[in-house]
């Protein structure tokens, strides 16, 4: 990591702040992915529009990013496709279980002082790291 | 209600163009800040300390506000207790995060930049959570 990375870093961090105190104090909601996107699986309610509008920012945004910049942001899955289906059904089932994930717990949670997101967060990190090193450096599973 | 839809795509657009800026987009460098035993990669604690910083702001803003902006009341989690539930599922969402680099939002992100295999991942991802949607006895 350079200066400049953490620089790049701290700047979309407080995008990403910005947009959770946006709809927080806006729509008095909380900015948790998992939340929004599993709620749009169920039947249409009033909440669908805005749902749909903010997952559609989303997908939009490092478009938007693409076009300001210059340049297409670098991004690689290196995991192979069986990995990346277990994985994301794991993200998928987890973040529901767990009632959110590193939006919802950590960026949303951890600004209110919750103890129950700080609890989640350490428990996700703690578990990701232990997986990372066990797989890269342990040479156990894919 | 159009304000709203326009304030939720408006925070989406920052959410994305966040993660596209500071490289959380990109599933390789989540997994140097989770890989702490190799060339250590720490930008992700920068993120989320500028995210957590600026969003505080916002809920300090919100404790002084009788109701939302564009809405009648916040709707905010109001449970405190840390349960089984919510250890276990934040242990399955750490070891797919782990296994990936990928968390939902920087997924949902990618998609356009990251086909076919964003949307195998997304569409798993999706599959999990209609899954628990229809698993029985919640608490």
């Amino acid at each position: 990591m350079t200066a400049a990375d953490a620089l790049r870093g701290v700047a979309g961090g407080a995008l990403i702040g910005t947009s959770a105190a946006l709809l927080l104090v806006a729509d008095g909601r909380i900015a948790g992915i998992s939340g929004i996107a599993a709620r749009l699986l169920g039947r249409p309610d009033h909440d669908t529009p805005w749902r749909g509008a903010f997952l559609l920012g989303l997908v939009l945004g490092p478009v938007l990013y693409a076009a300001a910049s210059g340049g297409w942001p670098a991004v690689q899955i290196e995991a192979p496709w069986p990995v990346l289906v277990v994985a994301g059904l794991l993200v998928g089932f987890g973040t529901r279980l767990g009632s959110g994930n590193t939006s919802g717990h950590g960026v949303c949670g951890l600004a209110r002082l919750s103890g129950r997101s700080a609890a989640a967060v350490a428990t996700f990190m703690a578990v990701a790291v232990l997986n990372v090193f066990a797989t890269r450096h342990l040479g156990i599973l894919p | 209600m159009r304000v709203r839809v326009a304030v939720a795509l408006l925070a989406g657009l920052l959410f994305g163009a966040g993660l596209a800026l500071s490289g959380m987009i990109d599933p390789r460098r989540v997994l140097g800040f989770l890989d702490v035993a190799g060339s250590w990669d720490p930008t992700l604690a920068f993120v989320l300390a500028g995210a957590v910083g600026v969003s505080a702001l916002g809920y300090r803003a919100a404790r002084r506000m009788g109701h939302p902006l564009c809405a009648t009341r916040f709707d905010l989690p109001t449970r405190t207790d840390v349960d089984a539930r919510l250890l276990v599922g934040a242990a399955l969402f750490g070891v797919g995060w782990g296994l990936s680099g990928f968390c939902p939002g920087p997924a949902l992100a990618a998609l356009p930049l990251l086909p076919p295999k964003g949307a195998l991942f997304v569409a798993a991802m999706l599959a999990g959570m209609a899954l628990h949607r229809a698993l029985p006895a919640k608490s």
